[in-house]
């Protein structure tokens, strides 16, 4: 059994302040063993970037706390702290805002190499940038060391993210939507890549996306979570949750998205709901988010208590009161 | 508007051009910019049907946008038509959409030709109601009475399943963006024109919301009958609601047919490189592939097939020679030297697979 690497323990955060307060993280719970991939999945607005930002100790969690190896991230010493930051990088979405365009690939490279003493001299550091972009699929190195990223493509500049990533070995990656901006002709390689990377040095992923398809695609062996207006409504094994998906939201939103097959996408069944509006952050509905949608909906239940996730076995967790 | 002058068209069409209310011929455009031109359509053809939904598909810079908005004159000043045709065809009569004056042309937008945006908000004024802009946009093509433009403005926001009184005295900033793009939908149908060109209307949308949005775009077609160019860079929007399918790279089209054609036996090597890149959700795992090697840059663009870099196939001609759009099978066109390997190859690997798939999915006759 795999050791437990990072745990989010019944996490929530608040932002803004006074009247206007949003919700964006509420009674937020998951486990992640090492070696593993957790996708998070959720339209936009549910939470998942705050949910990754919280795990990768980019934000504080105003409730709950965030384990790192079994200790509490926020209680650490600094020592400590320092060596929990070191281990957790996180990969953005857009490639274009995030390498410093007056910096070539080298120096975005060599900046954190020397930060932390992983390298005495420049030599040392070219030579180790090199590797890491032969890791990344840059190759021949060489033509890549001295160029800015505005003379990469997209997919170019994402791998240089994840070499920056690697730099200082980290045992956790956050990968927020890493491949959403890509071209879909050039994501299956990136994906590609980002497997072998778990297979190679053992590094973990939260896998943070949009596309449950390509979640499906990355996890398939592993775990998916779907998230919902700041809450977890399910999480279970890849195929489970594809195949047999018990939340009514799960249930919604797999046959409703539209697939890349004719056949397959214009005979998937329909589900009515019974409101098509997202409820907004500023004004959550009370009980279970998705009540004022939910074709399950009972009065008086849903619309009263707000349901836990459960544990239902086999590995899976719902928060639904019309399951179990 | 002036009947164009009589010009021998090329044509591939099958059956009478009056069924055919828009055709693209050699289109090419392209924009000024301090590098140099940006090739961004590159002799592009294709027709549209009458009551067909066209799917244009193709990844970011593929000139699908570019392409659309030429139909209707609405391209940047930095934009250059280098030439080509699009031809409009309304009761037997044909008109030269780029050479129409300012007047016809005016006519033309909307009335004959409408366009739905990608963000519903911004193609709003924040100030009007909704009432206010419905009614700007009839007054400025009609003569009709204020409460028959009512009547029909409420119909149609019920039609797309909007609470129409509601909705009428509502300002954009009050609306949901699935409400908003529902309006926008309504207020292009206004005017009931005979062809409506479709932006990426469910790109900003959750996936809730673009369902219904999709379901109501298939029940308005059917009701009203108008033919449709749907753009979007995402293959499965495609497989949901096109008849048929344009791939285009490098601004030019280079493969059409039929949608299930397109799907289950594609011929040209970039269409099948995105069928193969791309994963459906339900179902079991399925291995994907990339094409290798990166879009063009459309300021300096390849020699011969602009693909030829990133193509399995690429033999001496492909760097040579651009292959033109031909016909490879009944309504199916192919812009590619070797297409008849492609699809030798892609039959086998289907065979070996799931041949009884194959058979469900593709039916020989």
């Amino acid at each position: 059994m795999a050791e437990k690497l990072i745990e989010l323990d019944h996490i929530g955060r608040t932002f803004g302040q006074g009247k206007q307060k949003v919700r964006a993280v509420d009674n937020v719970s998951l486990t992640i063993k090492e070696r593993d991939i957790l996708c998070l999945v959720g339209e936009s607005g549910c939470g998942k970037t705050t949910t990754g930002r919280i795990a990768a100790g980019l934000l504080r969690p105003s409730e709950g706390r965030v384990l790192f190896q079994g200790q509490d991230v926020w209680a650490m010493e600094r020592k400590e702290f320092k060596r929990y930051r070191k281990a957790v990088q996180i990969v953005h979405q857009d490639p274009y805002a995030s390498l410093n365009p007056t910096h070539t690939v080298y120096k975005i490279l060599s900046a954190p190499l020397l930060r932390h003493n992983l390298v005495t001299n420049a030599r040392e550091a070219r030579l180790k940038c090199a590797q890491l972009l032969e890791i990344v699929d840059l190759t021949p190195p060489g033509d890549f060391l001295d160029k800015y990223p505005h003379q990469l493509s997209g997919g170019q500049r994402q791998r240089v993210s994840v070499a920056r990533a690697l730099t200082v070995n980290p045992s956790f990656i956050v990968a927020d939507e890493a491949v959403s901006m890509i071209d879909v002709s050039i994501r299956a390689s990136l994906l590609g890549m980002l497997s072998r990377l778990r297979e190679q040095f053992g590094v973990t992923f939260l896998f943070i996306t949009h596309d449950l398809a390509l979640a499906k695609h990355f996890a398939w062996e592993h775990t998916i979570a779907v998230m919902y207006v700041g809450s977890m409504v399910e999480i279970a094994p890849t195929p489970q949750l594809i195949d047999e998906p018990l939340h009514p939201y799960t249930q919604a939103l797999l046959v409703a998205i539209p697939e890349a097959d004719p056949h397959l996408t214009r005979n998937k069944p329909r589900v009515s709901l019974r409101s098509m509006d997202v409820p907004s952050l500023l004004n959550l509905p009370s009980g279970c988010r998705f009540h004022p949608r939910c074709p399950r909906f009972v009065e008086g239940l849903c619309d009263q208590q707000a349901p836990d996730l459960v544990p239902v076995g086999d590995g899976r967790y719902v928060a639904c009161h019309r399951v179990s | 508007m002036n009947r164009r002058s009589a010009q021998p068209i090329l044509t591939w069409t099958e059956g009478p051009e009056a069924d055919v209310p828009l055709s693209v011929r050699d289109l090419w455009v392209e924009y000024r910019a301090p590098r140099g031109a940006v090739k961004a359509v590159r002799g592009a053809s294709f027709d549209l049907y009458k009551g067909e939904t066209l799917s244009l598909t193709g990844e970011s810079g593929s000139g699908k946008t570019t392409l659309a908005l030429s139909l209707i004159r609405l391209l940047p000043r930095s934009a250059n038509v280098r030439k080509g045709q699009i031809i409009y065809r309304r009761d037997g009569q044909e008109y030269d959409v780029l050479s129409l004056d300012a007047g016809d042309l005016r006519q033309f937008r909307w009335k004959e030709c409408a366009m739905v945006f990608q963000s519903a908000l911004n193609a709003f004024n924040p100030v009007l109601k909704i009432w206010d802009q419905m009614y700007d946009t009839v007054k400025a093509h009609d003569h009709s009475e204020r409460e028959e433009v009512r009547r029909r403005a409420l119909d149609l926001l019920r039609l797309v399943q909007l609470e129409p009184e509601r909705v009428i005295n509502a300002y954009p900033h009050e609306l949901s963006g699935g409400m908003r793009q529902r309006v926008l939908l309504a207020m292009s149908l206004l005017l009931n024109p005979q062809v409506i060109i479709l932006d990426e209307p469910t790109t900003a949308l959750d996936i809730l919301t673009q369902r219904t949005i999709i379901d109501l775009l298939r029940k308005l077609k059917e009701e009203l009958g108008f033919s449709m160019v749907f753009i979007s860079h995402d293959l499965s929007l495609a497989a949901e609601l096109a008849d048929r399918v344009a791939t285009m790279y490098a601004g030019r089209v280079v493969e059409v047919g039929n949608v299930y054609e397109i799907f289950y036996r594609p011929k040209h090597p970039y269409t099948l490189g995105l069928i193969k890149a791309v994963p459906t959700v339900t179902g079991g795992f399925q291995e994907l592939a990339s094409i290798s090697g990166s879009p063009p840059d459309l300021i300096n663009l390849p020699t011969g097939c602009k693909f030829h870099p990133r193509c399995l196939y690429a033999m001496e001609r492909c760097r040579e020679e651009e292959p033109e759009l031909i016909p490879a099978t009944k309504g199916h066109l192919v812009a590619c030297f070797c297409w008849e390997q492609v699809q030798a190859d892609w039959d086998r690997e289907w065979q070996q697979r799931e041949p009884e798939a194959m058979e469900v999915a593709w039916p020989r006759s």
